[in-house]
């Protein structure tokens, strides 16, 4: 038990970690996401195919290879970045393509009557998205969203084999130099993950609970 | 692909294996001779290995010069590969009655204790707290953890240069443990040595740290690029793990080990791998078996 | 009609125009990054044919083939075992004893707030031993889709219309004949989207036996470009294989789906529903 007084910075370092590549890649990832969902609602039919390209092969492809793309890649393309970005990186693409699935269903769990009366007063696509439509779906679209924000953060400890010291990694390295607290790491790093996890949860029941919309 | 690529395709295809099984060997016969008289004593490991003829060694399969396995190919080369047949030629068995294990550094210790194989020998370096666990004969190779940096680079010369700088090793490894703790290095740990020299090509990462035996095998293979440099700055005693408490086993292999110092083969197993990268080598002092 | 198709009007000419103007300006875009990249790309030589020589040699292919058969090894025991797992741990969540119930929901939960490294890596240190590499993964694995198929169970039970509780249980059927005879041949229904949904995750959490060394498709690739340099293509070899193998496995979902016939599948659930694949 003696590892948790000696190493309790590094632990809590490497959970900031976690916190932070979380972060930031959900940010992204969001941003990316609802671009992607707009291009496949679009009317060009290139930017639908582009969409639809995007998440067909994002979402076929281990979380792991597309990691090992960016982290490689990058410096091939000419882009120098921190592990830490690059992780970041990769995290939002591969998670982009999933927010992208749930907002399009979201859109489409949408009575269509909503849209087809901002329709007939003359509102356009953008303006049918973006007052009517989205709006709506947000509602519908948090639980799947919840799911997919829990998901990045179990995924961003894929990112302790790219050169990226986050919460697994510290537990991959402690348990070499404490095997008798093998027990104790494991308990408390997956405690420090369950954590995070019901604070999500917790977080996105009080957001679903405040925007509920009346019909 | 278009014709006249393709042609430089079979060009390469026959040039690329010829220049990478350069590290490794182009032995189909022992590196020693087999033994056809031996006389183990009844009831000895060796003795029961002699008679099954076969022989299950655990070698890393990703080490370049060490232990390193082409993926579709069926034998690995390396240093700790030709060690391992010449053990096997002093148990009377041919190279071809060897059974290669891909045992990675976690795996070593639990492969030993439930009989996966029969003998170790993957960069396996003797520790008193592996003592606890499984026996282990030797050293064959002392080498310790050193750096490698690219040639152009010429701000690393030693441990004591590293201070802030990126230094990239496997994820757990004490390598990079010791860069960060004593040397104030930032840690970037990666999961094979290969990925941290990528890193290094690529400008990420400043250094890689581990044991110099492994480093001098990624310097073999890109001697304009790269380069070990500094003195080993830990000491890191290579050995060959096999059952604890088979003293038999320890006392036969401690004298395989001297034996192929003095008549050479053990030199010669060295120049076909590691030395390729350009080390000096000199031959270990063997442990007595305690 | 979904929300989807009636976003924007039929067309007149000018919006045709505009959609026109945009789609040419969309393509070209596109295009234009994926020329950069590969332009980038040949600059920094990783179209020389020595890196993807490689993959020309039958040994190399060979390798990369026993890769994807171990992939496809530990990803159909894993099912299995999940689907076992699972069951189980739905009927849990849904019992009428909170003695029951309760333990359930928390293995549930707990197993889907533990990233898989860590499972992975919890099986290998502890139990590696007996287990060896190959059981690690599969225990990992199965445990985690077995926590994320018993909600997909459970999401498939509840979503089949009250009526059908209400009339079995008119009929004076006991809970477990409900189940049993209503319920899951309904849930089984709708649920086999996200089923095939898990079993692609599956596949492609069957990557993170890399971090244990466990030959399977994405190890191989790493031992691969360990020995020849070439990480990018292989990469891109291997992602080739990985997608096309999940693609034809969701569309043999889609065929199996349609073959079950048109027998009312009034709701099913779609991605909002059921929890999203995870990895």
């Amino acid at each position: 038990m003696d590892v948790f007084v000696d190493q309790f910075d590094v632990i809590l370092r490497g959970f900031w970690t976690t916190i932070r590549l979380t972060g930031l890649s959900a940010t992204v990832a969001l941003v990316l996401g609802t671009v992607l969902a707009a291009m496949r609602v679009a009317p060009a039919p290139p930017l639908r195919w582009a969409g639809a390209t995007y998440v067909d092969l994002v979402r076929n492809t281990p979380l792991t290879l597309v990691f090992v793309l960016v982290v490689f890649g990058l410096p091939e393309l000419g882009f120098q970045l921190s592990f830490f970005l690059r992780a970041a990186i990769a995290l939002s693409i591969y998670t982009a393509a999933f927010v992208a699935e749930a907002l399009r269903s979201g859109i489409n769990a949408v009575q269509s009557g909503q849209a087809e009366a901002a329709r007939a007063i003359g509102m356009t696509f953008g303006q049918t998205l973006r007052e009517v439509v989205l709006p709506q779906a947000f509602r519908t679209v948090i639980p799947p969203l919840g799911n997919i924000l829990i998901a990045l953060t179990k995924n961003s400890a894929i990112a302790e084999a790219f050169g990226v010291v986050e919460a697994t990694g510290t537990f991959d390295n402690l348990i070499r130099d404490y095997p008798e607290s093998f027990w104790a790491l494991f308990i408390g790093t997956a405690s420090g993950y369950v954590v995070i996890v019901l604070a999500i949860s917790g977080v996105l029941r009080v957001v679903e609970r405040r925007s509920v919309v009346l019909r | 692909m278009r014709a006249g690529r393709f042609r430089a395709l079979v060009a390469a295809a026959v040039a690329l294996p010829l220049v990478l099984s350069g590290c490794g060997g182009d032995d189909d016969d022992a590196p020693t001779d087999v033994a056809k008289d031996t006389n183990f004593e009844a009831g000895t490991t060796m003795a029961k290995l002699n008679e099954a003829g076969s022989i299950k060694i655990g070698v890393k399969f990703d080490q370049p010069g060490l232990g390193y396995k082409k993926p579709g190919t069926d034998e690995p080369e390396g240093f700790d590969v030709e060690m391992a047949k010449i053990v096997a030629a002093k148990l009377g068995l041919e190279p071809g009655d060897i059974q290669w294990v891909e045992t990675v550094s976690k795996n070593r210790e639990p492969f030993l204790q439930n009989g996966t194989v029969d003998l170790v020998l993957a960069t396996y370096s003797i520790t008193d707290k592996r003592r606890e666990v499984v026996g282990q004969a030797g050293p064959y190779y002392v080498t310790g953890q050193q750096l490698l940096v690219r040639k152009d680079d010429s701000s690393i010369k030693g441990p004591d240069d590293l201070g802030g700088k990126k230094v990239c090793s496997v994820t757990g490894s004490t390598s990079i443990k010791t860069v960060e703790e004593k040397y104030k290095a930032a840690p970037v740990p990666f999961a094979t040595y290969t990925e941290c020299v990528q890193q290094l090509l690529s400008n990420a990462v400043d250094a890689v740290t581990t044991d110099g035996s492994i480093l001098l095998g990624y310097a073999a293979q890109q001697p304009d690029k790269l380069a070990v440099v500094g003195e080993p700055f830990s000491e890191e005693r290579y050995g060959i793990g096999f059952k604890k408490g088979d003293s038999a086993m320890c006392t036969f292999l401690s004298d395989t080990i001297k034996g192929a110092i003095d008549d050479g083969a053990w030199k010669k197993a060295y120049d076909d791998t590691l030395g390729k990268g350009g080390g000096e080598a000199t031959p270990p002092t063997v442990d007595p078996c305690s | 009609m979904s929300t989807q198709a009636v976003l924007y009007d039929v067309q007149g000419p000018r919006a045709r125009r505009r959609t026109a103007i945009g789609s040419i300006i969309g393509s070209f875009v596109v295009a234009a990054i994926v020329v950069a990249v590969v332009l980038r790309l040949n600059a920094r030589g990783q179209f020389e044919s020595e890196k993807w020589q490689p993959f020309s040699d039958p040994d190399i292919i060979r390798a990369l083939g026993e890769g994807l058969v171990a992939t496809l090894r530990v990803a159909g025991t894993a099912v299995l075992l999940a689907l076992l797992l699972g069951t189980v741990l739905a009927v849990g969540r849904l019992s009428d004893r909170r003695l029951l119930r309760t333990p359930a929901t928390w293995v549930v939960e707990l197993f889907r707030a533990i990233p898989l490294v860590l499972l992975i890596l919890f099986f290998f240190f502890r139990f590696g031993v007996t287990l060896g590499r190959y059981g690690a993964l599969v225990a990992a694995l199965a445990l985690y889709n077995g926590a994320v198929l018993a909600e997909v169970f459970r999401a498939g039970i509840l979503a089949v219309p009250r009526g059908q509780t209400e009339a079995a249980q008119a009929i004076g059927l006991r809970k477990s004949q409900v189940m049993r005879l209503i319920l899951v041949p309904q849930a089984v229904r709708l649920m086999m989207p996200a089923i095939v949904a898990q079993c692609v995750v599956a596949l492609k959490d069957t990557a993170l036996g890399f971090i244990i060394a466990y030959p399977e498709l994405l190890r191989t690739g790493q031992l691969i470009y360990n020995g020849y340099f070439n990480i990018i293509p292989t990469a891109l070899v291997v992602a080739a294989v990985y997608v096309t193998m999940n693609l034809l496995l969701s569309r043999l979902a889609i065929v199996l789906e349609r073959r079950q016939g048109r027998a009312r599948p009034v709701v099913t659930l779609g991605p909002a529903e059921a929890p999203p694949p995870t990895i």
